[in-house]
C-alpha cells in the first residue's frame, strides 16, 4: 500500500535536498534505469524522459506536508527545491523498505548539473541502439542543447560508473 | 505515381458525431484503416471503465484515432504555404496521428499496471514488426515506418511535427476532450476548436497560438480541467477500475500458485508468465477479456468469482475520502481487522490516489519540464500562456489531491452486528 509514495520519500531522505524539477525527473529516471524499482512511468518529452506520474506524486507529497517545496522565480521559469519534512520521516517509519541501497548513486547524481543529467537520461532512453547511433540520436533530438563530444564522453563514463555501483 | 502520392478516385468520408465528417483521400491512409491492427481498435473502449458511470461512454479507440487524424488533416491544410511548414511532412504526420494509439490494449491502464506493459512500446512494435500496418508503411519507403514510430514516440528530430500530435495543445487532446464529452453526455469538454485551428501557427520547433486566440485556448484548458475531475477521475469509474485491477491480480496469483482453472486462460498465459509476444498482445481485446471474466464466474476461487461478478453486474466497491498518508496507523489497523473477519485486504481494501491516473493538467513548463503552450505576440515574440492569461494562471497554480479508500460495504454489513471488528471497521471508515 502506497509503496510508490514511500519509495519516493526514501529517495528524498537519501538526497536530503533536490534543486530543480528537471533534475529530479532525470535523477529518478537514471536510478530506475539502474535497477532501482521506482513505479513511475516515463515517456520521452522535449527535454528527455519525463514522468507525469512522478510530477503528480511529488505534488501530492508536497500537498500532504511530507515534502517541503519552495519556489524561486527565475524570470523565464520557476525553480523548485524539495526537502523531506519531519512528517515525511515519520511516515517512512511505518514502512519496511525493501529497496536496494542506492545512497552512493544519489550522491553521484546530485553533483551533476541538470543539463548533464538530461544528456545521460536521453542516452539511457536510447540504450538499445549502438553507441554511435545513440550519439547521433542525441544530436538529432537535442539539437538546441548542442552537446559537445567531451560531454558525450563524460556521459558514457558516468553511465559506466553508475553500472559499476550496481555490481 | 508513387504510392505515397496516390489518391483515391473519390474522397471517402466517415460520418463522425464530433467532427461531422472524417475525410480520406490518401491511399496510404485508406489502406492503414483497413489493416487488422487498426480494426482491432474498434474492440477497445476509449474510456475503459467509464461506461459504468456514464452509460454512453462506449466509444472506441478506433473512433478517437480517426478523429485525431481528421484534426491533423485540418491543421496541415491550414499550414500549407505558411513559413516553417514542410509539405513533404504531410503524410508522415497524418499517419502518426492515425496510428498514435495503436498499441493500446483492453483496459490499458489496469493491464499495464498489473502486467508491467507499456502501450507505447506495443505501438512501436506494431509499426515496426511483421504486421499489416508495417506492410502498408513500408510501401511508402523502407524508412517510413521508423519515422512514424519516432513521431509517435516523440523522438523525431522535427519537433514541430511531434508537437502537432503530442504537446499540451495537440490533436490528441482536442479530439478526446470533445469526443469524451459527447459520449459521456456531460456539458464540459466543449470549446471552440475551429477557432484554435485558425490561430495555430507553425514555428521552427513547435506549434504556437496567435495571441488573439488566447480566449479560445483558455476555454480548452478549462474544459480539460473540468473533464479531469468530472469524468476521468470519477470515483465510480475508479471503483470499477479498482475491481478490474484486482481481478487481473487475482487471476495472475492463482495461475502462479498452480491453481487449476476450469477453463485454461490461454489468452492470458503469456501475460501471467511475463513473456507476451506481439501476436499474443494483438489478439487481446475487450471481447476476449469479457469472455474470461464471464467464465471465471464459474471458478472455485471465491475471490476471483466474487470480483468478476461485481465487475460484470456493476456491484462496485463503496468509497470514503481517506488520506492514508496521514492515517497510516488506521490503515494498518484496518488491514488487520479485515484479516480477522476473513476478508483479504489485498483484494478488498484499496487506496487510490489522483497520481495513479495518467491524465494530466496543464503545466506551464516549470524549469522546462514539458513544452508549455506559447502565445505568439504581434511583434513575433513568444509568451507562455499562464503568464498572459489570469484564468490559466489561476488553475495552473492550483494543486488538488484526491485520495479514496475502496471497500465492499455489502460484505462488511453482512458481518454480525455484535462483532467487535465490524464496529471498529465502521468507526474508522466513517468517523
Amino acid at each position: 500500500m502506497l509503496a510508490n509514495h514511500a519509495n519516493l520519500l526514501q529517495f528524498f531522505s537519501s538526497a536530503e535536498e533536490v534543486v530543480g524539477r528537471k533534475k529530479l525527473q532525470k535523477m529518478i529516471y537514471i536510478l530506475k534505469k539502474n535497477g532501482v524499482p521506482f513505479g513511475e512511468k516515463y515517456e520521452f518529452h522535449l527535454f528527455g524522459p519525463y514522468s507525469e506520474e512522478l510530477s503528480l506524486r511529488v505534488d501530492e507529497l508536497s500537498n500532504l506536508g511530507l515534502l517541503q517545496e519552495t519556489k524561486e522565480d527565475k524570470s523565464s521559469y520557476i525553480q523548485y527545491r524539495y526537502t523531506m519534512t519531519e512528517e515525511g520521516q515519520q511516515f517512512l517509519t511505518h514502512y519496511d523498505n525493501h529497496f536496494p541501497d542506492y545512497q552512493e548513486a544519489v550522491h553521484l547524481l546530485k553533483e551533476k548539473s541538470s543539463r548533464f543529467l538530461e544528456l545521460v537520461s536521453t542516452m539511457l532512453y536510447f540504450e538499445e541502439l549502438q553507441q554511435e547511433e545513440v550519439e547521433e540520436k542525441v544530436r538529432t533530438v537535442k539539437k538546441k542543447q548542442n552537446y559537445t563530444d567531451e560531454e558525450m564522453i563524460q556521459a558514457w563514463e558516468f553511465i559506466d560508473s553508475m553500472k559499476k555501483l550496481r555490481q | 505515381m508513387a504510392y505515397r502520392d496516390e489518391k483515391l478516385e473519390e474522397e471517402k468520408v466517415f460520418k463522425d458525431p464530433v467532427h461531422r465528417y472524417v475525410h480520406v483521400r490518401d491511399r496510404v491512409i485508406w489502406d492503414l484503416i483497413a489493416t487488422p491492427e487498426f480494426q482491432r481498435l474498434r474492440r477497445i473502449k476509449q474510456l475503459g471503465t467509464s461506461y459504468m458511470t456514464f452509460h454512453g461512454a462506449e466509444h472506441s479507440r478506433f473512433n478517437h484515432s480517426l478523429g485525431v487524424y481528421e484534426i491533423v488533416r485540418r491543421i496541415v491544410s491550414n499550414f500549407e504555404n505558411r513559413l516553417n511548414w514542410k509539405k513533404e511532412q504531410r503524410l508522415l504526420v497524418l499517419c502518426a496521428a492515425l496510428l498514435h494509439d495503436l498499441g493500446h490494449g483492453p483496459y490499458s491502464h489496469s493491464f499495464e499496471k498489473v502486467f508491467g506493459l507499456d502501450h507505447e512500446e506495443f505501438t512501436r512494435k506494431i509499426i515496426l514488426g511483421n504486421t499489416g500496418v508495417n506492410h502498408v508503411l513500408r510501401k511508402v519507403s523502407a524508412s517510413f515506418p521508423k519515422k512514424v514510430a519516432e513521431v509517435i514516440n516523440k523522438t523525431y528530430g522535427d519537433k514541430l511535427i511531434v508537437s502537432i500530435i503530442s504537446s499540451q495543445i495537440d490533436a490528441d487532446r482536442m479530439d478526446y476532450l470533445q469526443r469524451d464529452a459527447y459520449f459521456t453526455g456531460v456539458s464540459y469538454g466543449h470549446f471552440d476548436m475551429e477557432r484554435i485551428l485558425r490561430v495555430m501557427r507553425p514555428r521552427e520547433d513547435q506549434v504556437v497560438i496567435k495571441e488573439s486566440g488566447m480566449h479560445a485556448v483558455e476555454d480548452y484548458i478549462m474544459s480539460r480541467y473540468q473533464m479531469y475531475w468530472q469524468v476521468y477521475f470519477h470515483p465510480v469509474t475508479r471503483s470499477a477500475e479498482v475491481i478490474l485491477t484486482k481481478i487481473l491480480h487475482r487471476a495472475k496469483a492463482l495461475y502462479l500458485s498452480d491453481y487449476t482453472f476450469k477453463l485454461r486462460p490461454e489468452h492470458f498465459i503469456s501475460l501471467f508468465d511475463g513473456d507476451i509476444t506481439l501476436d499474443d498482445y494483438t489478439r487481446l481485446d475487450e471481447n476476449i477479456t469479457g469472455f474470461y471474466f464471464q467464465s471465471w464466474l464459474e471458478e472455485e476461487d471465491d475471490i476471483l468469482r466474487d470480483l468478476c461478478e461485481r465487475f460484470l453486474n456493476r456491484r462496485l466497491f463503496k468509497y470514503v475520502e481517506f488520506n492514508p498518508l496521514l492515517h497510516v496507523k488506521e490503515m494498518v489497523e484496518l488491514s488487520k481487522l479485515f484479516y480477522e473477519v476473513g476478508i483479504d485486504p489485498e483484494y478488498y481494501l484499496i487506496d487510490d490516489s489522483s497520481s495513479d491516473l495518467p491524465y494530466d493538467f496543464y503545466r506551464p513548463g516549470e524549469e522546462e519540464e514539458r513544452l508549455p503552450i506559447h502565445l505568439q505576440l504581434p511583434n513575433g515574440k513568444l509568451k507562455e500562456l499562464s503568464r498572459q492569461s489570469d484564468i490559466v494562471e489561476a488553475i495552473s497554480g492550483k494543486k488538488r489531491t484526491d485520495h479514496k479508500l475502496y471497500f465492499p460495504q455489502d460484505i462488511l454489513e453482512a458481518l454480525p452486528d455484535d462483532s467487535r471488528q465490524k464496529q471498529r471497521i465502521f468507526e474508522i471508515l466513517f468517523q
